[in-house]
């Protein structure tokens, strides 16, 4: 393993060291409960937003920290949710008078911490507290036999479109109901060229031979749904596009909002060549795309690959979409 | 004839011989996870385990119910993932049943059955759902079996050992349902489950070492 880490067990740690250092004026990192949260939090009338999960994801969720989008976001260990005393440190430091939505990706781990923390926060600090479970991936079924589909790309989407709803001023009911119309109209799909390295570990994840890829990756390095010969872009974007376009119809006329999210070991020239190929392929299909974004904002430490998420848009989704943001990773409008 | 009663100096026992076995276990069970997971859980496992250990230098004595709360208490706070609120769900039940009184064999397989029924409410988990669910239950059905036919404890719990490592090995054909290895469907199927196999490390350094 070659990676940039003193010891392994600090990686977390110290890089949100580097992380404040690198934006004093924008985000206040709280060392000791490990919550980042905007500059400027809380605010006071407007609904607070907390997402949190493992590290490895960046710049999900701490680079979509500010106003227009998080208020405060919760680092886990690498790929490891984090634990129910941050999400209340979190909440109640957010908490402007308005309540606080929690924005959970659906993973076990995840759901059963936000859990904890949501009747945490009822019983110790009276903060009224919605959460909203992400759950976009098509490469799983979901059904009674699994633990439902995992929360992926789409998370992007519900932080930017319910940040920007609670800065409008809505009440928490409006901003979680916006929330789960945005999660329930989202479906990704990804595919992974190489594994990742956790630091932890040290050695790949999963040994993907040179000619082979794995396609239904999730964000943590776990296996995917099957495993096929590598092949030319096009019919990669193939394998991605059509199980989406299968799981929900995106024809209507609002058009769909596209993310093409690298996976954190693709460089952005592959991306835009898959961009490429995927546009077309929706062409083809009779989808109208009213808004793309391009690059790595979901990833997955190293890994190369890259993810597709399609949102079913409208006229109101698409002008909280296009609402100023000012995030580290993120930002426009302002 | 007064049995062997478990006191809070028996439970440090068993915790500090749990977190040296997961300690020397860490990197096979994140192997095992890197099959069907995430590749964390030994290393978590690993860090709840030190904060309950460090828990136990810093506060010594207490009753036995103190012990598994403030157990439980160390594990949500510092292991996160699933494992976490699992595990740390386990020793709070445990700790709300065991009340302030010692813990004779009757009142331990009470105590271990009520944090089972925890961890599955938490994961609204079952057996067969190739999760650590499958090791406990049998372990506390065995438990409770050999209590109840008069056995001494220490028997009772080597029974307990047994059935919980006859149920880890049963995970591994199982198709998963709950938990990230559940995303991987038929996939998941031919390898043993990683909460299982800790909750196998539990159960037989509960064997080890509460009974004198």
């Amino acid at each position: 393993m070659k990676k940039l880490v003193n010891n392994p067990a600090d990686v977390v740690a110290e890089a949100l060291v580097g992380l404040a250092r690198a934006h004093p004026g924008r985000l206040r990192v709280d060392h000791v409960n490990r919550v980042v949260q905007r500059a400027d939090a809380p605010v006071r009338g407007k609904v607070g937003i907390v997402s949190g999960g493992g590290t490895g994801h960046e710049p999900l969720h701490s680079g979509f920290v500010g106003p227009g989008m998080l208020d405060a976001a919760c680092p886990g260990e690498v790929f490891t949710s984090p634990v129910p005393d941050q999400m209340l440190a979190a909440t109640t430091a957010v908490d402007g008078g308005a309540g606080v939505l929690h924005v959970v990706k659906n993973y076990t781990g995840d759901v059963m911490n936000f859990d904890m923390a949501a009747e945490m926060a009822a019983a110790e600090s009276g903060v009224p507290v919605e959460s909203v479970v992400v759950d976009d991936d098509v490469a799983v079924q979901d059904s009674l036999y699994t633990a439902g589909r995992r929360g992926v790309g789409a998370t992007l989407f519900v932080e930017k479109i319910a940040g920007a709803a609670a800065e409008q001023g809505r009440d928490l009911a409006g901003v979680a109901g916006i929330a789960r119309r945005v999660d329930a109209g989202s479906r990704s799909m990804g595919m992974a060229l190489t594994s990742c390295t956790v630091p932890a570990k040290g050695s790949p994840t999963f040994d993907l031979p040179d000619d082979e890829i794995e396609v239904g990756i999730g964000i943590h390095g776990e296996p995917g749904r099957r495993r096929v010969p590598i092949a030319p872009a096009g019919e990669i974007a193939e394998m991605l596009v059509e199980p989406v376009l299968s799981d929900l119809d995106f024809t209507g006329s609002g058009g769909v909002l596209v993310l093409v999210n690298g996976m954190g070991g693709t460089p952005l020239l592959e991306l835009y060549l898959m961009y490429g190929e995927i546009a077309a392929l929706l062409d083809k299909a009779g989808v109208s795309v009213a808004r793309s974004l391009v690059g790595s904002y979901v990833t997955s430490l190293d890994m190369a690959g890259c993810s597709l998420t399609l949102l079913r848009a409208d006229d109101e989704l698409l002008s909280l979409w296009d609402a100023p943001v000012s995030t580290t990773a993120l930002r426009w409008g302002m | 004839m007064p049995d062997t009663t478990i006191d809070a100096d028996a439970l440090g026992r068993w915790l500090r011989a749990f977190a040296a076995a997961i300690a020397e276990q860490k990197d096979a069970l994140t192997a095992l996870d890197a099959e069907i997971g995430d590749a964390d859980h030994g290393a978590n496992m690993d860090r709840g385990m030190q904060a309950v250990v460090a828990e136990l230098d810093g506060a010594a004595g207490g009753d036995p119910a103190a012990v598994l709360k403030r157990t439980g208490m160390a594990l949500v706070r510092s292991v996160g993932g699933a494992s976490g609120p699992l595990y740390g769900t386990l020793f709070l039940r445990m700790a709300t049943a065991a009340g302030s009184a010692g813990l004779g064999p009757a009142g331990f397989s009470a105590c271990l059955r009520a944090g089972l029924d925890g961890v599955a409410a938490r994961g609204k988990a079952e057996p067969g759902d190739k999760t650590m669910i499958d090791a406990l239950s049998p372990a506390v059905a065995a438990l409770a079996e050999a209590v109840a036919a008069g056995r001494p404890l220490a028997e009772a719990l080597r029974d307990a050992a047994v059935a919980a490592e006859r149920g880890r090995d049963a995970t591994t054909p199982m198709v998963a349902r709950k938990g990230r290895a559940s995303y991987l469907g038929e996939r998941s199927a031919g390898h043993q489950d990683p909460g299982a196999t800790s909750a196998a490390l539990l159960i037989a350094t509960a064997a080890d070492t509460l009974a004198g």
